[in-house]
């Protein structure tokens, strides 16, 4: 691990340190948003926070399946988009959708050299983001039925359909509100947030 | 303008003769889309449709009915029934899709499929042609039967089941007095009232400081910034009363003799808002927009004697301990720094704590005055907790939610218990007893969040300023004129031993 910070970072250990920051981030907008009951979760010292990690197995199975397979992907460079969709149980109405861009450096696959930067400066990238995501509490409005999320991924259009995995559509919100967050970089992986939320219908 | 949509929806819903909006369509107007696949959604339900035509001109590419259609799962109810036992599991509409299209394919011309194309990049946000959405199926359980998203039980409480315990004091309900506070600044991480040990309360309103002589209710201005841009950030008072320190939104801390009504110094060293002060004998500490915290030595020409780097937001709780020996700040970072009073041993000031358990801003910061190394902390918003740290050992003692945005905490020796100041929903004043934690009181009044608390010289009540422009003063804290007496006994019992000892 020590090694790690002197080397630079790889494709490899791109790919790992966004899928990485993926899982945490999740687990975050569950906890945050009240989609399941926060005894569920546990803290854990991560980037220098506190963040909230679910206990729940299957949940954690279910993130983990995805975690592992986004790791893989942004290895390939395949993958373009992960969004979150938060909807409603009762309405199927999509309420809120959590939308992470990711913009891949390709040529990082060619040239065999580590990309000068180091992991704390990313690290406090990926900081800012968390607390960012920690922060919209306060301006997004209230989830009012129980709800529950789904995972999309944007994939190139050629690659196969891994088992476990079905296509889907878009899910967009009908009259949403916008908001951009910060986004950070490993010099191979850009990664943008933004979160989008249904316009309250009343004024 | 919305009341006529709503008499539009009205007069819609009340007609019987209007065709039915979201109604599947019927097998002659299906037919009619599939033959001409153009882009003439439906609008009240425009992603449908659209996606249904577009797909049904893309499969004869591929095998029919498979990797061409695109799912849009909605589930419906989470409830099932004998013959469909989870419906939100099912995928009505693909099983339907697949049951009714036709399938041979629609000639297009390129002008279509150019028309085609941008629909789709149009709602589906990026080209098609270059990527595909992938689901993981098999959804994880959703959160058990019966459970009530949290959130929206905290953020839309009105009034809370009284705490049942009672008290065995009696704490009046309503203030003592209250005070107007007109121009008063709503936001949050400014520190704008402190009271003297002289019994002036310094209230700073928009760019104008007023002390109110609590002991004869006059009121004097002692202050009004030049520039009229310019607002003040924070007030503190030195120990002995005479002296005000006023942070400025101009980044300047300045000291003003409240005998005189003179400014004696304007020491500038930062270059944001300072937004909190806190006093050591004769150093005075500021902390600032940009994160730093200033050492202050008043006596001397050369005031900036120390910078402390630790918070990378806005610096909003500052407070030294009561024996002076430890600094503890708190920031929009969400992070709590302890500070120690002197330089470590490479010259610079590193904390000897630093705690990430808030998920929120921390403004309330306070030492408990009979216990060493004892510090209490609040979090804004996104956090609500309070926390009770032990400095030494860098362990939370306790936790507890409050539910509610903290904008101050404030300990009483006269109970062993601190009072916290609160925002949304409910503006109110709790009084916890340490360290069973357990709500003592509440005390509601304020129509809007309260920012800032301060305690009165003799620790009988707390002022509290809200953004409802009013202040508060709460008389929470009176001591039993018995027990005081009892009080008064035993510290003067102290005193006549040490006289004897000097002789």
């Amino acid at each position: 691990q020590l090694g790690r910070e002197h080397q630079g970072i790889t494709l490899r250990g791109s790919a790992e340190l966004v899928a990485e920051f993926f899982s945490y981030g999740i687990n975050s907008i569950l906890y945050q948003r009240g989609i399941y009951p926060p005894e569920t979760f546990t803290r854990v010292q991560k980037y220098g926070l506190t963040l909230l990690v679910t206990t729940d197995p299957d949940l954690a199975n279910y993130l983990n399946n995805v975690t592992e397979q986004m790791k893989e992907w942004l290895y390939k460079c395949i993958v373009q988009r992960l969004v979150v969709v938060i909807s409603s149980i009762e309405s199927g109405e999509v309420l809120e959708r959590w939308q992470f861009d990711i913009e891949c450096d390709k040529t990082a696959k060619d040239d065999n050299g580590p990309r000068e930067k180091s992991q704390k400066a990313i690290q406090d990238e990926i900081r800012s983001v968390i607390r960012q995501i920690t922060a919209t509490v306060t301006f997004l409005p209230l989830l009012e039925s129980t709800c529950a999320f789904d995972l999309l991924i944007y994939t190139d259009k050629d690659l196969a359909v891994p088992e476990k995995w079905e296509e889907s559509g878009p899910q967009f919100i009908a009259n949403s509100e916008e908001v951009r967050l910060r986004s950070f970089t490993t010099t191979i992986h850009k990664v943008n947030t933004m979160v989008a939320y249904k316009k309250d219908s009343v004024p | 303008m919305t009341q006529f949509l709503f008499e539009a929806d009205l007069h819609g819903l009340l007609k019987l003769d209007t065709p039915i909006p979201n109604a599947p369509p019927a097998r002659w107007q299906r037919k009619a889309k599939e033959s001409d696949p153009g882009p003439s959604p439906a609008f009240v339900s425009p992603m449908k449709p659209a996606n249904r035509s577009y797909s049904s001109s893309k499969t004869p590419s591929k095998t029919p009915g498979k990797s061409g259609s695109k799912i849009q799962s909605t589930p419906s109810k989470a409830g099932g029934d004998r013959y469909i036992p989870n419906r939100s599991t099912m995928q009505m509409e693909m099983a339907n899709f697949l049951l009714t299209k036709e399938n041979d394919p629609a000639e297009e011309s390129p002008t279509k499929k150019e028309q085609q194309k941008a629909w789709a990049v149009n709602l589906n946000g990026f080209d098609v042609e270059e990527a595909k959405i992938l689901r993981l199926s098999g959804k994880p359980q959703n959160a058990p039967e019966g459970y009530q998203n949290n959130l929206k039980v905290l953020y839309s409480q009105k009034i809370t089941p009284g705490s049942s315990r009672k008290n065995s004091r009696y704490i009046p309900s309503m203030p003592d007095r209250i005070l107007d506070a007109p121009e008063i600044r709503n936001d949050y991480y400014l520190n704008l009232i402190d009271w003297s040990s002289q019994n002036f309360l310094a209230v700073a309103l928009d760019n104008s400081v007023y002390l109110w002589n609590h002991a004869s209710g006059e009121i004097i201005q002692l202050l009004q910034m030049e520039h009229p841009d310019v607002y003040i950030s924070s007030v503190s008072w030195i120990k002995e009363g005479n002296y005000l320190a006023v942070g400025t939104s101009s980044a300047e801390v300045q000291l003003w003799d409240i005998q005189q009504q003179k400014r004696l110094r304007n020491m500038t060293s930062h270059c944001a808002r300072v937004g909190t002060l806190s006093w050591n004998s004769y150093i005075l500490s500021s902390g600032a927009r940009t994160g730093h915290i200033h050492h202050h030595d008043v006596r001397v020409a050369e005031h900036h004697v120390a910078t402390l780097a630790g918070h990378t937001q806005e610096v909003c709780g500052l407070k030294w301990s009561l024996d002076g020996r430890y600094l503890a700040s708190g920031g929009n970072d969400n992070l709590v720094n302890v500070w120690p009073c002197t330089q470590g041993g490479g010259g610079d000031f590193a904390p000897v704590q630093t705690f990430t358990q808030h998920q929120g801003a921390v403004k309330a910061v306070a030492w408990c005055p009979w216990q060493m190394n004892v510090l209490a902390t609040g979090g804004g918003t996104s956090d609500r907790h309070i926390r009770i740290w032990n400095v030494c050992s860098g362990a939370c003692l306790s936790t507890v939610d409050a539910h509610s945005q903290i904008c101050s905490i404030l300990w009483s020796t006269n109970y062993k218990e601190f009072v916290s100041g609160h925002g949304f929903a409910q503006n109110q004043l709790v009084i916890w007893k340490y360290p069973t934690m357990t709500k003592v009181a509440e005390l509601q009044g304020h129509t809007a969040r309260i920012l800032n608390l301060t305690m009165s010289p003799d620790g009988t009540t707390v002022a509290s300023a809200s953004a409802d422009e009013t202040l508060r003063l709460w008389r929470c804290f009176e001591m039993d004129p018995i027990k005081k007496k009892e009080k008064e006994k035993a510290n003067s019992a102290k005193t006549s031993i040490i006289h004897q000892s000097i002789r």
